[in-house]
C-alpha cells in the first residue's frame, strides 16, 4: 500500500495562515492555519456553516480572505480568482458541477484555458481525441461530442474531475462530490482520488458521510462555527470523537424526542406516481407522530413532498388527509386541508427576501388577515409579533426586509407562517440545512411541540442522526421508490443506509416512465 | 472539406432538417395552387427578399445566443442608411466605399451604446433597446431633417448591386449576404471567441469563473449587431432606391427576430446555428413572396410574422422540454 | 441559548439594524420622479405663460391620458414579474373590431361591447402564452403585439374607418366639473388601483409573486390566476383606451397608437416601478403620467419636432430604469 502521508514531514504543497474571512462584518472563518502536504488526500469535516465549504472557495479563489495569507510551495500567493487559481494549478470541483448545458462534453474540457489567440480556431478534432483520452483515463463512457445537458449529475462529476486533470492540478477540491453518486460511483471517484494521490497531487475532500471519510482520507482537519478545531490522522479519531469535534458536545445532548401519543392516520399517501420522478410511493403519517424520510438526494423525496403539496402534482396515485380522498392541483388546495410545507430551498421556495418580516410571516394566512380583502394592518401586527415572540425569532423590527435576518432566523419566520394556518400536517423539507447549531436545538424541541400538540409530521432529512433521534418511523426511498419502513428500534445507521442506497437489480426501475 | 461536411452533418440530424421540410413542403404548396410560382423569375424575387433580413439576423442571431435581444437595430439600419444617403446626396465625389464603411461603422458605434448600457448598468437589453429605438429613431429624423433621400441620389453602382450578377443570375447583395453568413460561421463555430460568446450565453454565471471576459465579449456583440444592422441599411438603399427617416427600418426589428427564431436560436442562449438562421430567413423569404402570388392580401404580413413568432416559441419549448425529460432520471433533488 | 446574555449578543449577528423611517419613506424612485415633476412644471412655466392655466394642461393632456390609463394596469403587470408589450397594438386591434362592426351595420353600443370581447380575448391569449405555455412575456408580447397589429391591418386594410354618431365623438371636450371625461377616468382608475394594490390582498400578493414567485406558489398563493388575470385586464384597460382614441380622433385606423408600448413602459419605469419585479406603486406611474405630458405639451409649446421628441423619450426611459435600478441596488443589502 502506498504510505499514506499521517504526519506533516516535508514542505507542505499549500500552507493557510491566519485565514480569516467576513460577510457584511460577520466572521465565518477566524484564523485558521492549515497545512496541506503533497500526495495527501484531507478531508474537511463540519457541520452546516462551519466554514469548511468558504475555506475551501478561498483556496480556489472563488472568495478573497479578508486577512491572512496562502503559501503555495512556501511562497506567499494571491490567488484572486478562479482563473487564478487554476493558473496555480487549484481546481474546485462544485457540488453542483458549473458547466455550459449546451457546448459538448469536449468544449466544456477546454473552456477557460487560457492558451491561444481569441481569434485562434478551434481544434475541434484534436479537442475530441483529447476529451476521449481523458475519459478513457478516468475510466468512463461518454459521448465527448454530446451537450452537457444530457449528463447524469454523475457524469458531469466526472467531466469535471477530468477538467481538472486536463490543466494539469496540483490542488484538486472536491465540495461533497459523492452527494450524488451511486455506490459504484464513488468507487470509481475513490479510485480515480488514489491515484491522483500517488502521482503527488493532493486532494482536499469535503463530505458530510464519516465512512466515506474513513475509507479515503489520509488526514481530516474539523471546522467548527468558524474555527479550525484540529487536524489528525483519520485513523488517529473514532467516529464519536469526530462528531463530539464537529459539534462540540455529543449527540444525545440535544437530540430528542418528547413522547407523545400517536393517533389516527392524518396523511395517506397510496402508489404515487411521476414518472420519471418517483413511482409507487405509499404511506401513511398519524396524528402525533413524526415520520422520517431519508435517502441519497436525488433519491425523489423532495418530489414527494412537492407532489403531495401540489407543487408538482403527481400523474397518479391517491392522498386522503385524514381519512378523506383529497384532489391536490394546487398549494392552495393543500393548504385549505390543513397541510403545511417548509421547503428545502429556503431562498427560493421560502422567504421574499426583500419583503418584510411581518408580510412572509402572514403570506399564507390572506383570509384571516383581510377577512373582506382590505387587510387590517393591526391584526396583522399583532398575529406577526405573538408568532415572533413565541418562536423566539431575534430581529429589529417586523418592518425590515426578511433578506436582513440570519438563516435560522428566516426560517423559523417561515415556521411561523405555517403555524399560523394550524396545519394537521407538516412537511419539514430539510428544515435545518444551513442553521446554527443552537438554533437547531431550538428547532429540535420545536419539531417535538408539535407533535405532541397532535399534529402529524413528515421529517425529511439528509442528516442520519436528526432522523434517527427524532422520529417515531424512519421511511427510505433509493431511486424514486420507497425501499424500508422502519421502525424506531429497526432504524440504525446501517439500516437506513443499507435502504438508501440504490442496488444494481433495482437501478432502471425508478426512472422508467 | 471538412466544414461541409460538418454542415451537411447537421442539416440531417437537427432542428434545421425541419425547417428544409417546411420550404419543400410550402414551395410545393404554393406550386400546386399557383403553378407560376415554380419559376426562375420567383426564385429571384425570393433571392432579393432575402440579404436584408439574412445579415442583420446573423446579428440578431448572435445578441439571442448571449442571452440578449436587440429591439433597436431597425433604428440603427435607418440611422445608418440615411447618413450614408446624406453622403452620396450632399458629396456625390466620395466613394461609395466611404459612404458605405461611415454607415457600417455608425452602426456599430451604436450598437456599442447599447451595449454599454447593458453591461455597465446591468439592465436588460429588452427595455435599453426599446429606449434606443425611439433614440436612435429620433436621430434619423434629427440629422435628416426629416427630409427623404431622392432616388436621384442613390449611386448608380450601389443600386446595381442589387440588379447585376457576378454568375448564374445570383445578385450582388445575396452573394454579399452570403459572405457574411459564412464569416459568421467560422466565428461562431470555429474561433475560441465565438465559442466563449455561446457558453456566456449557455450559462452567464459560470462563464466569469472559467475566465470569460463577460462585459467585453457583451460589448463586441452589441456591436457586431449593429454593424450588421449598419450594413443592412445600405444594403437597404441599394434594394430600394430611397431613404426615408419614417420609413426605413421601422418594425424591421419584428421581421429579424422571426426569421431568427424560425431558425431555432433559442430565446433563452446558448443555441442556435447560423445554418438555421439562413434556413429560417430563407423560409420567411419565401412566405413573404408567396402570399401575392396565392392573392393573399399585403395586408396579411404583419400577422403572419406575430403567428410565426409564437409557434416558433412553442416549437422551442416543447424541444426544451423534451430535452428536461430526458434528463429527469438523473435529476438532482434540489 | 436562553440567557439574556446571549440573546443580547446574537441579536448583532442574526438581523442586521433596521433602517431609520424616514430614510425608508424618502429614499425611493417616486420622490425622483415628484422632484422631476416640480422642476418640469417650473421650467415649463417660464417657457409658457399657457402652464399656469391649468385647463390648457388638461386640455393637452388627453392624447397621453389614453396610454397613462394603460400605464396603470401595466404598472401592476410590471410588479407580478411579467410585462407587456402589445397594448398598443391591442388598442389598435380592439377599436379596429369595433370600427369594423359598426361599419357593417352592427349597432353602436353592441359594436362596443365586440372591441371589448376582443380586448379580453387578446388579453386571454397573453395570459395563456405566458401562464400555461410558460413563455417569456417579454417575447410572447413582442409576438402578439405583431400579431395584433397585423390582424387590425388586415381588418381595417390602410383606410380609416369613421363616420360614428356624434355623441360618440370628441370625448376629450367632454367636460365634468371643467375636467375632460377621460382625465376623470384616469384619476378615478388611479384612486381604485392604488387601493388595490396597497390595501388589499390581491394587492399585497401581486407584490409577493413578483418578488418571488416560487416562494408566492408555495405560500398557497393562486399565481396563475392572478396573472392571467392582469393579462386579461391589460386586454380591457387597452380596449378602453382604444375606444377614447377613436372617440377623440372621430376615425380609426390600424395604425393607431403606434408606438404606444414605449410610452406606456415609459410611465412605468419612470414612476419607480422596478423592471425586474416586486416594487412599485400607482402613485408612481400616476406622477409619471403627468410628468410626461408636462414634457411632451412643453416640448410643442416650445416648438420642438415630434419627432425629436422621440430622442427624448428614449433618453428618459433609458436615464429612469438606471435611476430606479440606482436606488434599488442602494437600499437592498
Amino acid at each position: 500500500m502506498h504510505a499514506n502521508i499521517t504526519t506533516e514531514t516535508g514542505a507542505p504543497l499549500m500552507s493557510a495562515r491566519g485565514i480569516t474571512k467576513q460577510f457584511a462584518g460577520i466572521e465565518v472563518l477566524r484564523n485558521v492555519d492549515l497545512n496541506l502536504m503533497r500526495g495527501e488526500i484531507h478531508a474537511l469535516l463540519g457541520e452546516n456553516g462551519a466554514g469548511k465549504s468558504t475555506f475551501a472557495k478561498i483556496l480556489a479563489g472563488v472568495y478573497r480572505p479578508t486577512r491572512g495569507t496562502l503559501m503555495l510551495n512556501g511562497s506567499p500567493v494571491e490567488v484572486s480568482s478562479p482563473i487564478a487559481a487554476q493558473k496555480l494549478g487549484i481546481t474546485l470541483i462544485h457540488q453542483e458541477p458549473i458547466s455550459f448545458p449546451d457546448l459538448s462534453v469536449a468544449e466544456n474540457l477546454v473552456l477557460g484555458r487560457t492558451d491561444g489567440a481569441l481569434l485562434g480556431r478551434v481544434p475541434w478534432a484534436q479537442m475530441t481525441r483529447d476529451a476521449n483520452a481523458l475519459m478513457d483515463l478516468l475510466g468512463v463512457r461518454i459521448d465527448v461530442t454530446k451537450p452537457m445537458r444530457g449528463l447524469s449529475i454523475a457524469d458531469q462529476q466526472m467531466v469535471e474531475i477530468a477538467r481538472a486533470l486536463a490543466s494539469d492540478s496540483r490542488l484538486i477540491i472536491m465540495d461533497e462530490p459523492t452527494a450524488p453518486l451511486t455506490p459504484k460511483e464513488v468507487e470509481t471517484l475513490f479510485k480515480i482520488a488514489r491515484r491522483l494521490r500517488d502521482e503527488g497531487r493532493t486532494i482536499v475532500f469535503i463530505s458530510h458521510r464519516l465512512e466515506e471519510v474513513r475509507a479515503l482520507c489520509d488526514r481530516v482537519t474539523i471546522f467548527r462555527d468558524g474555527d479550525k478545531v484540529e487536524t489528525v490522522a483519520t485513523d488517529a479519531l473514532t467516529d464519536a470523537d469526530i462528531i463530539r469535534l464537529m459539534i462540540g458536545r455529543s449527540l444525545k445532548e440535544y437530540l430528542h424526542k418528547t413522547g407523545s401519543t400517536i393517533g389516527e392516520v392524518a396523511l395517506k399517501v397510496e402508489n404515487l406516481t411521476l414518472p420519471g420522478f418517483f413511482a409507487d410511493v405509499s404511506f401513511e403519517v398519524r396524528k402525533g407522530e413524526i415520520v422520517g424520510l431519508g435517502g441519497l438526494v436525488g433519491a425523489g423525496r423532495t418530489d414527494v413532498a412537492r407532489a403531495i403539496f401540489g407543487v408538482a402534482p403527481a400523474a397518479s396515485g391517491r392522498v386522503a388527509v385524514n381519512g378523506k380522498e383529497v384532489t391536490i392541483s394546487e398549494p392552495s388546495d393543500a393548504i385549505a386541508l390543513g397541510l403545511a410545507f417548509v421547503p428545502e430551498d429556503r431562498a427560493t421556495a421560502g422567504i421574499f427576501r426583500t419583503l418584510s418580516v411581518e408580510q412572509n410571516i402572514t403570506a399564507a394566512i390572506p383570509k384571516r388577515i383581510a377577512p373582506n380583502g382590505v387587510i387590517r394592518r393591526a391584526l396583522e401586527k399583532a398575529l406577526a409579533s405573538d408568532s415572533v415572540k413565541k418562536l423566539r425569532i431575534r430581529l429589529a423590527s417586523l418592518r425590515q426586509p426578511i433578506g436582513e435576518l440570519s438563516g435560522g432566523n428566516q426560517q423559523k419566520a417561515i415556521l411561523a407562517r405555517w403555524l399560523l394556518t394550524d396545519p394537521s400536517v407538516l412537511i419539514l423539507d430539510e428544515p435545518t440545512r444551513g442553521i446554527d447549531i443552537g438554533v437547531k436545538a431550538e428547532f429540535y424541541d420545536m419539531i417535538g411541540e408539535l407533535a405532541a400538540s397532535g399534529r402529524a409530521i413528515l421529517l425529511i432529512s439528509s442528516e442520519l442522526p436528526e432522523l434517527l433521534a427524532l422520529c417515531d418511523r424512519v421511511l427510505v426511498m433509493s431511486e424514486g421508490r420507497l425501499t424500508a419502513n422502519l421502525s424506531r428500534t429497526e432504524a440504525t445507521q446501517e439500516s437506513v443506509m443499507h435502504a438508501a442506497v440504490p442496488k444494481t437489480a433495482r437501478q432502471t426501475v425508478g426512472v422508467a416512465a | 472539406m471538412n466544414a461541409v461536411s460538418n454542415l451537411l452533418g447537421t442539416l440531417f440530424q437537427r432542428r434545421e432538417a425541419g425547417i428544409v421540410v417546411m420550404i419543400v413542403l410550402l414551395v410545393a404548396a404554393v406550386g400546386i395552387i399557383q403553378p407560376r410560382f415554380l419559376s426562375l423569375e420567383t426564385l429571384r424575387i425570393v433571392m432579393l427578399a432575402i440579404p436584408l433580413i439574412m445579415i442583420a439576423a446573423m446579428g440578431q442571431m448572435m445578441v439571442l445566443v448571449a442571452r440578449h435581444v436587440d429591439l433597436s437595430i431597425g433604428s440603427i439600419l435607418g440611422f445608418s442608411a440615411i447618413v450614408a444617403g446624406m453622403m452620396f446626396r450632399d458629396l456625390p465625389d466620395w466613394p461609395v466605399l466611404v459612404g458605405v464603411l461611415v454607415a457600417v461603422a455608425l452602426g456599430g458605434a451604436l450598437g456599442l451604446l447599447n451595449g454599454l448600457l447593458v453591461t455597465i448598468f446591468k439592465l436588460p437589453s429588452i427595455i435599453v433597446t426599446l429606449g434606443t429605438l425611439s433614440l436612435y429613431r429620433g436621430f434619423v429624423f434629427l440629422v435628416s431633417n426629416s427630409r427623404q433621400v431622392d432616388p436621384q441620389f442613390i449611386p448608380k453602382s450601389l443600386i446595381q448591386m442589387s440588379q447585376t450578377s457576378p454568375f448564374i443570375g445570383i445578385p450582388w447583395i445575396v452573394i454579399i449576404a452570403f459572405i457574411v453568413a459564412l464569416l459568421t460561421y467560422f466565428f461562431l463555430d470555429h474561433t475560441r471567441l465565438g465559442r466563449q460568446i455561446y457558453a456566456m450565453g449557455s450559462n452567464p454565471v459560470a462563464a466569469p469563473l472559467r475566465g470569460i471576459r463577460v462585459v467585453p465579449v457583451t460589448l463586441l456583440v452589441f456591436t457586431i449587431s449593429g454593424a450588421l444592422a449598419g450594413l443592412t441599411g445600405v444594403i437597404y438603399a441599394s434594394r430600394f432606391g430611397y431613404v426615408n427617416p419614417g420609413i426605413t427600418g421601422v418594425g424591421f426589428e419584428f421581421t429579424v427576430i422571426a426569421a431568427v427564431v424560425i431558425g431555432g436560436v433559442s430565446i433563452n442562449g446558448g443555441v442556435g446555428t447560423v445554418l438555421g438562421t439562413v434556413l429560417g430567413v430563407i423560409l420567411l423569404g419565401t412566405v413573404n413572396v408567396a402570399l401575392p402570388i396565392l392573392g393573399v392580401s399585403a395586408f396579411w404580413q404583419d400577422a403572419i410574422y406575430g403567428t410565426v413568432i409564437i409557434v416558433a416559441l412553442l416549437i422551442d419549448r416543447s424541444v426544451r422540454q423534451r430535452g428536461i425529460k430526458a434528463l429527469s432520471g438523473a435529476r438532482s433533488n434540489a | 441559548m436562553n440567557s439574556t446574555e446571549a440573546t443580547t449578543t446574537s441579536t448583532v449577528r442574526d438581523a442586521a439594524a433596521a433602517r431609520p423611517r424616514w430614510q425608508v419613506l424618502l429614499i425611493r424612485p417616486e420622490t425622483m420622479t415628484l422632484a422631476l415633476l416640480i422642476g418640469a412644471i417650473i421650467v415649463a412655466s417660464n417657457l409658457s405663460p399657457f402652464f399656469s392655466d391649468l385647463g390648457f394642461i388638461l386640455e393637452s393632456s388627453t392624447y397621453y391620458i389614453e396610454y397613462a390609463l394603460v400605464a396603470l394596469v401595466l404598472t401592476l403587470v410590471i410588479i407580478s414579474g411579467e410585462i407587456d408589450l402589445s397594448p398598443a397594438a391591442m388598442m389598435a386591434l380592439s377599436a379596429c373590431v369595433f370600427a369594423w362592426c359598426y361599419q357593417a351595420g352592427v349597432p353602436i353600443e353592441l359594436s362596443m361591447a365586440a372591441s371589448l370581447v376582443a380586448g379580453i380575448l387578446m388579453g386571454l391569449v397573453n395570459g395563456i402564452l405566458v401562464i400555461r405555455f410558460q413563455l417569456p412575456s417579454i417575447i410572447v408580447t413582442i409576438g402578439t403585439l405583431t400579431l395584433y397589429r397585423g390582424l387590425a391591418q388586415v381588418l381595417a386594410g390602410d383606410r380609416s374607418i369613421g363616420k360614428f354618431p356624434k355623441w360618440f365623438n370628441g370625448i376629450d371636450y367632454r367636460l365634468v366639473f371643467d375636467v375632460p371625461v377621460p382625465v376623470i377616468l384616469f384619476i378615478v382608475a388611479s384612486i381604485v388601483l392604488a387601493l388595490v394594490l396597497g390595501t388589499t390582498v390581491v394587492g399585497r400578493q401581486i407584490y409577493q409573486i413578483g418578488t418571488s414567485e416560487v416562494a408566492a406558489r408555495h405560500a398557497g398563493i393562486r399565481v396563475r390566476r392572478i396573472k392571467t388575470g392582469l393579462f386579461v385586464l391589460m386586454g380591457i384597460v387597452s380596449s378602453i383606451a382604444g375606444l377614447l382614441t377613436a372617440s377623440r380622433l372621430a376615425s380609426v385606423r390600424y395604425d393607431m397608437a403606434t408606438g404606444g408600448e414605449l410610452q406606456m413602459v415609459l410611465m412605468v419605469m419612470l414612476g419607480g416601478t422596478y423592471i425586474f419585479g416586486g416594487r412599485g406603486t400607482i402613485l408612481g406611474t400616476f406622477l409619471a403620467s403627468w410628468l410626461l405630458v408636462i414634457i411632451a405639451t412643453g416640448m410643442t409649446v416650445a416648438n420642438i419636432a415630434v419627432t425629436s421628441q422621440l430622442i427624448v423619450m428614449g433618453l428618459l426611459l433609458i436615464v429612469s430604469i438606471i435611476a430606479t435600478n440606482a436606488i434599488y441596488a442602494r437600499t437592498q443589502r
